[in-house]
């Protein structure tokens, strides 16, 4: 049968026709995203001076920084990531080593991979529930436990992953020598994995420290911060980067505008920072 | 003395005597269950003290399975199960309430793939050692380097003891396998085809590794490479699904062996 | 041989047997906590809720009037419900074909030596928090939206067409499209990522046995590589999907945060997340427990939607 010269060119066209939609789509993407960058790097460093690190969130008209808000996430995410290394590391340890293909296993892995996405907002009003309202009062702790709700899913995934990776004769040869088996999980097997681990654990850092809604019902603000007790500040309201941004970009005020946009260079500055080094790691771990 | 049986259904089995007093590990009429399936077949070998033997047959015919039973690895996973004797020094380990950490000092395994642990050199070797003993300084570094020694791996390593031992090549992070083992003082060491993953300088070097122990050590090591059962062991078993098809002294069986299956294996004619 | 291994050993047992079962304990117990995490927030959701669901009733979902005044309270979620979905059906829509080209782009055309550092910027993009977006959306998209899309549009709509409809509204660069626009460029790094992360895994054989048989680019990813991993792309775009339902703060900022019922492209609206983001601070009594219907109803949403994506994303080479 000849070839049809026509469908040849039909062929060819509708060939061309998809790869400039191709092409054209990613320009176009890009475009948008650096945009953004751009908007982001021009009005956050045009925001920023030395009295964002050095002064407290002002009110509106007045001269003040984001210290407070800076301190504050740092802190609430610490304690989040406290946290969620904790549970995550022994339930991601759980699904990779003891449950098999047991069917609660395969419940938690299914059901962690749903809160791995879930709506951080959704987590906000439950920790509000627990943490919030018992208590009667917003707390830097509330913001924390919700931060690693958020984190925790994650860190689980990436330990059973990497955990996984080992060979099965690793383990054996620990047993082997007669070792109990945690004892090699904690001796071996964790120190094996411990450069993806810590990878999973920048990438939920990355994730949680840009995250606004969750705070919004249970860290909620603070435009003070007791500096002597920060332990005693972590059972009040405490102020954090994201939800500054928000509230001070919805205000009228150019002032505390340029501030949102300082902070938003900030998170997304330190965002890409850690995403960065956890490609380093992630690179580092796949080598040995 | 040497029997040899015919049994009903055609098929020739035979198994050597070895006198009581050399044997180290017997095993008796063993079993072995994966779930429902019996992957062993009333096994029964003799394995001799301070003498290797190599345990040979095609892929899935039961060797390292008999490997695994006898430090009773299969125990970590439920559903595996073993039923028989397995005498060592006069009492049975598969017997319950059997202390299997202290049987598994007595007996070491070096696994198919070098499993370096994700420590020093040093550490490697010291961590078996750590669990049963508390040694002081000095005394933990002689028994690194000696059992260093012992692999043949002293000389390569001995200027860079606190370096990881993922560093190393192939061969020698074996070897470092081997160390790690016989740090511990076992007197008998389990080897599953410990040369398939690496190349022909290196598995002749841990070949001369066994030779070397092989006076010190019962050594059982399972292979694929019939050459190398004939070069380093004394007595080799057969085996081919499940069953223990014929065993006896090297020399004998390569030559001269006794069943058909045997003769048919060794001659290149299947497997 | 004089040495250290010849002694007899005196070996102790290893200690730390006592300890396995409170290890592996401590293991499940964590993995429990996540199932619990999962199990509380439903559960606080229905608890919550549960005084607008009974007072309401069916109506919670189909009403279209959301009230808080202490006079007449009533509350209907239809607005903020119908603004979720549409913000994000129209996210998809737009996000969709554009992070297909680029990920298409990416694998089949992009000259190798572009190919990391777009496949990076795009994964680095994905990793940026939405409240930057949603800041972006406010202060820059918003006011050249008005000026050079919505205003033109209106105008040029003919009077009494379906189209004036379509685009009616305050033209001040918030509203639904404006959302879903926003929505799109946030999803866009993550799906685009996740696709082509999906397109990589084709093995080269199959990709080159179809350039082989002399198909054109366009034939080897529409008949091959994109049917080849066509369960995984459902589940990515599942995924985009989820997060454009849940997302918050990239909608707040640039919605206009009304409670109605949307009437066209450029009215404003809200959706389920940035409904409970404005008010569940200041809601009391009936109100508060309406946000948390409202937050059980997108719980209710996106769990099915993120279950479909998992189940799809588990073998995503399979049919």
């Amino acid at each position: 049968m000849a070839v049809s010269a026509r469908r040849v060119a039909t062929r060819r066209i509708s060939n061309v026709i998809f790869v400039a939609f191709c092409c054209l789509f990613t320009v176009l993407a890009l475009t948008a995203l650096a945009a953004i960058l751009y908007s982001l790097i021009v009005q956050g460093l045009g925001g920023m001076n030395l009295d964002v690190f050095t002064k407290d969130t002002p009110a509106a008209g007045t001269a003040g920084g984001l210290r407070n808000a800076i301190v504050g996430s740092i802190l609430m995410a610490s304690l989040g990531m406290v946290i969620a290394l904790a549970v995550g590391i022994m339930a991601g340890t759980w699904l990779a080593e003891y449950a098999g293909e047991s069917q609660f296993g395969n419940v938690v892995r299914f059901l962690n991979d749903v809160l791995l996405s879930a709506p951080s907002i959704l987590v906000g009003l439950f920790v509000y529930y627990i943490l919030v309202k018992p208590f009667g009062s917003f707390s830097g702790i509330a913001g924390g436990v919700a931060l690693a709700l958020l984190a925790a899913p994650v860190i689980t995934r990436t330990t059973e992953d990497v955990l996984k990776l080992q060979p099965i004769a690793m383990r054996e040869s620990g047993v082997a020598l007669g070792s109990p088996v945690w004892h090699v999980i904690r001796e071996i097997l964790w120190r094996g994995s411990a450069s993806g681990i810590l990878t999973g654990a920048l990438l939920a850092f990355a994730r949680v420290s840009g995250e606004t809604a969750p705070l919004l019902f249970t860290a909620l603000g603070n435009q003070f911060m007791d500096w002597k007790h920060l332990g005693r500040a972590m059972t009040e309201p405490m102020a954090s980067l994201p939800v500054v941004i928000f509230q001070d970009a919805l205000t009228p005020y150019p002032d505390l505008n340029r501030l949102a946009w300082a902070g938003a260079l900030l998170i997304a500055a330190s965002v890409l920072a850690v995403t960065l080094i956890a490609r380093a790691f992630a690179k580092e771990s796949s080598r040995s | 003395m040497t029997l040899v049986d015919t049994l009903p259904n055609g098929l020739d089995v035979s198994i050597a005597k070895i006198d009581q007093s050399v044997v180290k590990l017997d095993v008796q009429n063993l079993d072995f269950f994966y779930g429902k399936n019996r992957s062993l077949k009333s096994v029964s070998i003799p394995f001799e003290a301070n003498a290797v033997t190599a345990l040979i047959g095609p892929s899935g015919c039961g060797k390292s399975t008999l490997l695994r039973t006898l430090n009773r690895m299969y125990a970590l996973y439920p559903g595996q199960k073993a039923t028989g004797k397995i005498m060592l020094d006069g009492e049975d380990i598969l017997r319950p309430g059997v202390n299997l950490s202290m049987l598994r000092a007595k007996i070491g395994m070096v696994f198919q793939k070098p499993t370096p642990f994700p420590m020093s050199i040093f550490d490697n070797v010291a961590f078996g050692v750590r669990l049963y003993e508390t040694l002081n300084k000095t005394d933990m570094a002689e028994r690194v380097e000696e059992s260093l020694r012992r692999a043949a791996l002293w000389d390569e390593v001995k200027d860079k003891l606190q370096t990881s031992g993922l560093g190393l090549s192939g061969g020698q992070q074996q070897r470092l396998c081997v160390a790690r083992c016989i740090a511990v003082k076992p007197e008998i060491l389990l080897l599953d085809e410990p040369t398939s993953a690496l190349d022909p300088i290196s598995s002749a070097k841990l070949e001369e590794t066994v030779t070397q122990l092989k006076n010190d050590y019962t050594i059982i090591i399972v292979t694929h490479n019939l050459g190398q059962a004939a070069r380093v062991s004394k007595y080799t078993g057969f085996m081919y699904l499940g069953e223990l098809v014929e065993f006896g002294e090297t020399g004998e069986m390569f030559t001269r062996p006794v069943t058909t299956r045997g003769s048919d294996y060794i001659t290149g004619r299947f497997g | 041989m004089s040495n250290a291994l010849n002694a007899p050993p005196r070996r102790t047992t290893p200690r730390g047997f006592h300890i396995e079962p409170i290890f592996e304990m401590l293991c499940f117990a964590a993995a429990t906590a996540l199932l619990a995490a999962l199990g509380g927030v439903l559960v606080s959701l229905v608890i919550g809720g549960w005084p607008a669901l009974s007072k309401f009733g069916f109506g919670f979902i189909t009403g279209v009037t959301w009230d808080p005044n202490p006079d007449h309270e009533v509350y209907g979620a239809a607005g903020p419900i119908i603004g979720t979905l549409i913000t994000s059906a129209v996210a998809l829509a737009m996000a969709l074909p554009i992070a297909g080209g680029v990920a298409f782009f990416l694998v089949e055309l992009c000259p190798p030596i572009l190919r990391r550092p777009i496949g990076t910027a795009v994964e680095l993009l994905a990793g940026i928090p939405s409240i930057v977006y949603g800041m972006w959306g406010l202060f820059v998209f918003a006011p050249l939206f008005a000026k050079n899309i919505e205003m033109p549009l209106m105008a040029a709509a003919p009077v009494g067409s379906v189209w004036e409809t379509l685009f009616s509204g305050i033209p001040n660069g918030s509203g639904i499209l404006a959302a879903s626009i926003i929505l799109a460029i946030m999803i866009l790094p993550f799906m685009a990522a996740t696709l082509r992360e999906l397109l990589n895994t084709v093995p080269a054989q199959v990709r080159e046995s179809a350039y082989g048989l002399g198909a054109t680019t366009a034939e080897v990813v529409m008949s091959v590589t994109l049917p080849y991993v066509r369960r995984g792309a459902i589940g990515a775009v599942m995924l985009g999907l989820g997060r454009a339902l849940g997302e918050t703060m990239a909608v707040t900022f640039i919605i206009g945060n009304s409670h109605g019922f949307p009437k066209g492209l450029f009215d404003s609206g809200s959706t389920i997340a940035s409904t409970i983001a404005n008010e569940f601070n200041e809601a009391s009594g009936l109100q508060s427990a309406a946000l948390i219907a409202l937050g059980l109803v997108l719980f209710v949403i996106t769990f099915i939607v993120l279950a479909l994506a998992r189940l799809l994303l588990r073998n995503p080479a399979k049919v």
